[in-house]
């Protein structure tokens, strides 16, 4: 009986692994629930209700839960990576849009745009921690990997705020372009990325003096100035290429993350809002905000090669093995 | 207790702590205190005749706007070391207001938002003592203004009326929906919509198949279900479009008509900088705040003043100055790019102060369209395609290659220099590329 049982349990991990290599997982701000897709098979694996408005997402360290925003509902809520069920919920502050974990999954840092406040949840204990006020519309947030600096982006006072995780205290302000919307680190904590909305750049500060060390326009022949809005960033970990989802324009620029040039765009959907690598990084994953759809881009080539309808407003996205 | 001794008791650790805290303090305010004075002057209304008690009459508009403006600019502040500071001039209905200005505007105020109508605007601008100010036109949508009667020194922040004519005649282009019957009001501004409506018609290519006024010569209040199907009887139309500013008839015309069309213009659909219907783009964020504030939603003069006193705050923040020709040549600028919660970075067009700005197609409880429309295109940006181009205007505003022609002109040296009038028109477009950004 025991000895039965127990290879049962074998076939179903064994199964679970061959079925289920890689999904990712999107926030549908519109249908206040997550879409499960399998990016491999290309298909729209489930939707799972979730609460009003989910926006931000997060996978933990080890892959076990995921993190969701559900502003309208004022909520973190933890969700069970395997099964999909909600398991708890966090406390957050009033209309958590995103936010951060730390690299030992166990701090989270969320933006409260409407009260101008970073709150710092601690995940075990689910009690909020301490509450940073910074600028005006607080929106893109980020943690660095050696868990030294926690960054937020204020849309209407265009700084970055360098909060100290130690502390909790800001030590230090930057002032940036128009309506910074996201900011990311590379790998290695040396430079953070961020990106202007309204005035169509990409920045890149130096994480030791905190300045602005160079400052790229991202300029389409063919496109009018107003549509190049640009949101989500990311940096691949061996710092080679970094990615920039424009908005309007439809596209993702493509950056030369030693020589920092663009080296070209690629057309996805409509209103690109983020973005997220694979797990092994070989692939990169769009939400396209407009036309309902994830994009899929093979990054050894940089082609763009499927495109995935989920449901309406896709926002946050998160891959997990 | 000496401080040796307290030292002591609190241990090494702590000092250290302490020290950091000094040291980050000295990090958030890095430089002194900048101050940059704003003024905001307005002068109170007679309650205007309305058609109906729906919607309560609001005075002060605009001033909660520019409240709001000036906390965020301070917040900005804390961190770069900058202070905003406004001073509030209400004046009574019947009050000089030049006297008032001349009063309460000190010399050191640069600034001045101002929630004012055409006249009183000009008086003020044209004082010895506003040429070294820079003035925000908050409330006028003249198109004058922008043009023959355009000033140096005033910015303006909401739409000009060509700018919400063509923002309707895009998306009546759109909509194909190309026959308008025109009905006018009575008052000066009336005409002077229609004037803008008409112009925007013949722009786009639509036809105003017929005109007519509303002369009020009846109680309209008891025989609007009867008199407007006579009133727009007999016409073969699409669209009936509606030039009543104040709102004394033009509602009469939904549901009434002779024909079943829908109504635009100053009611039915109307063009506006600003509406509680506008949620997209963050605008969510800033509706709420503003109703947190004022315990009611955000007026399109609320929105104009709030982008005044953000414009201010950008280009102080920016430019590190509280001095009006810096502040003043960075906003007219090409760098300038304001976060106006439109989805497009604002600016302000260098020819004739006009903020350029989307603007909206809203309905009563539905935000119908936002202009420029997709699909009207335009070289530098789309922006452009709603109000007066640069090669349209005729604002002769103060700049470099009009002095020099002025001076060139008065010294007679245009023809003892050789200077052909083609040299002259390559300046002027040199200088206009330049201004552009164009190479």
């Amino acid at each position: 009986m025991k000895k039965s049982l127990l290879s049962v349990v074998f076939l179903a991990a064994f199964f679970s692994l061959g079925v289920q290599a890689e999904s990712v997982i999107v926030t549908l701000e519109k249908d206040n629930a997550l879409a499960v897709i399998d990016p491999i098979a290309g298909k729209l694996v489930k939707i799972i209700d979730i609460g009003q408005r989910p926006r931000g997402i997060a996978l933990s360290p080890d892959n076990k839960y995921l993190y969701v925003a559900t502003s309208d509902d004022n909520t973190v809520k933890i969700i069970d990576a395997e099964t999909y069920k909600i398991v708890g919920q966090l406390p957050s502050g009033d209309d958590p849009e995103t936010f951060a974990l730390n690299p030992a999954g166990d701090r989270l840092y969320v933006s409260n745009e409407d009260d101008h406040l970073v709150t710092v949840i601690d995940i075990p204990s689910k009690k909020e921690i301490a509450q940073i006020k910074v600028g005006i519309e607080p929106e893109g947030i980020a943690v660095s990997s050696d868990n030294l600096w926690a960054v937020s982006a204020s849309e209407t006072t265009n700084m970055i705020h360098w909060i100290d995780v130690k502390t909790n205290q800001i030590v230090e302000n930057t002032l940036v372009d128009a309506r910074p919307r996201a900011a990311s680190f590379t790998a290695d904590n040396t430079q953070l990325w961020v990106t202007s909305e309204m005035a169509g750049t990409l920045m890149i500060l130096d994480v030791a003096s905190k300045q602005i060390i160079k400052k790229i326009k991202l300029n389409i022949q063919g496109l009018s100035i107003d549509k190049i809005q640009p949101v989500g960033v990311v940096i691949d970990k061996d710092r080679r290429w970094g990615y920039v989802a424009i908005g309007p324009a439809n596209r993702v620029a493509v950056i030369n993350a030693q020589t920092l040039e663009v080296e070209k765009f690629l057309l996805v959907g409509q209103r690109v809002w983020n973005l997220a690598f694979s797990p092994d990084q070989k692939r990169l994953y769009t939400t396209n905000g407009r036309s309902n759809d994830i994009s899929i881009i093979e990054l050894e080539n940089h082609k763009v090669t499927k495109s995935i309808a989920v449901g309406r407003f896709p926002w946050g996205i998160v891959s997990k093995p | 207790m000496n401080v040796k001794h307290k030292i002591k008791k609190i241990g090494m650790n702590k000092i250290i702590f302490i020290v950091l805290g000094l040291f980050q303090s000295g990090f958030v305010c890095a430089e002194p205190i900048q101050i940059i004075k704003i003024s905001y002057i307005t002068q109170e209304q007679k309650i205007p005749a309305a058609l109906s008690n729906l919607d309560e009459f609001i005075q002060y508009k605009g001033m909660m706007g520019a409240t709001i403006a000036i906390d965020d600019n301070n917040t900005t502040g804390q961190f770069t070391g900058q202070q905003f500071v406004i001073n509030k001039i209400i004046a009574p209905i019947k009050a000089d207001i030049v006297q008032l200005f001349k009063q309460q505007v000190a010399d050191d105020v640069s600034f001045v938002i101002t929630n004012l109508p055409k006249q009183q605007l000009l008086q003020l601008a044209d004082l010895d003592s506003a040429k070294d100010k820079l003035f925000f036109d908050s409330t006028t949508s003249d198109d004058d203004l922008r043009n023959q009667q355009c000033r140096d020194n005033i910015l303006h922040l909401l739409p000009s009326r060509a700018m919400r004519a063509d923002a309707l005649a895009q998306y009546m282009m759109k909509k194909q929906w190309s026959k308008w019957f025109l009905v006018t009001g009575m008052s000066k501004e009336d005409q002077l919509f229609s004037k803008s409506l008409k112009r925007a018609a013949k722009r786009f290519g639509l036809e105003i198949v017929a005109q007519k006024q509303w002369t009020h010569t009846y109680d309209a209040r008891r025989t609007a279900q009867s008199d407007v199907p006579v009133f727009t009887q007999g016409i073969d139309y699409d669209v009936l479009v509606v030039a009543d500013e104040q709102g004394l008839f033009g509602e009469y015309f939904e549901y009434r008509s002779w024909k079943p069309r829908p109504v635009i213009g100053t009611q039915g659909l109307v063009p506006t900088a600003w509406h509680k219907t506008h949620e997209q783009w963050g605008a969510v964020q800033i509706q709420n705040r503003f109703k947190a504030l004022a315990g009611r939603s955000m007026q399109e003069q609320d929105y104009a003043a709030y982008l005044a006193a953000r414009s201010i705050g950008e280009a102080a923040t920016r430019t590190h100055s509280n001095q009006v020709q810096a502040i003043k040549d960075y906003l007219i600028g090409t760098e300038f790019a304001l976060q106006g919660y439109k989805g497009k970075p604002l600016s302000f067009r260098p020819w004739n102060g006009q903020l350029r700005q989307p603007v909206l197609l809203a309905a009563a409880r539905s935000l119908v369209a936002v202009a420029p429309i997709d699909g009207f295109l335009h070289p530098k940006t789309e922006l452009d395609t709603l109000g007066f181009d640069q090669p349209e205007s005729s604002c002769n505003r103060q700049n470099p290659v009009n002095n020099e022609l002025a001076t060139a002109i008065k010294n007679n040296k245009v023809d003892k220099q050789g200077v052909t009038v083609d040299k002259l028109i390559q300046q002027l477009k040199n200088y206009y590329n330049r201004l552009n950004g164009n190479k």
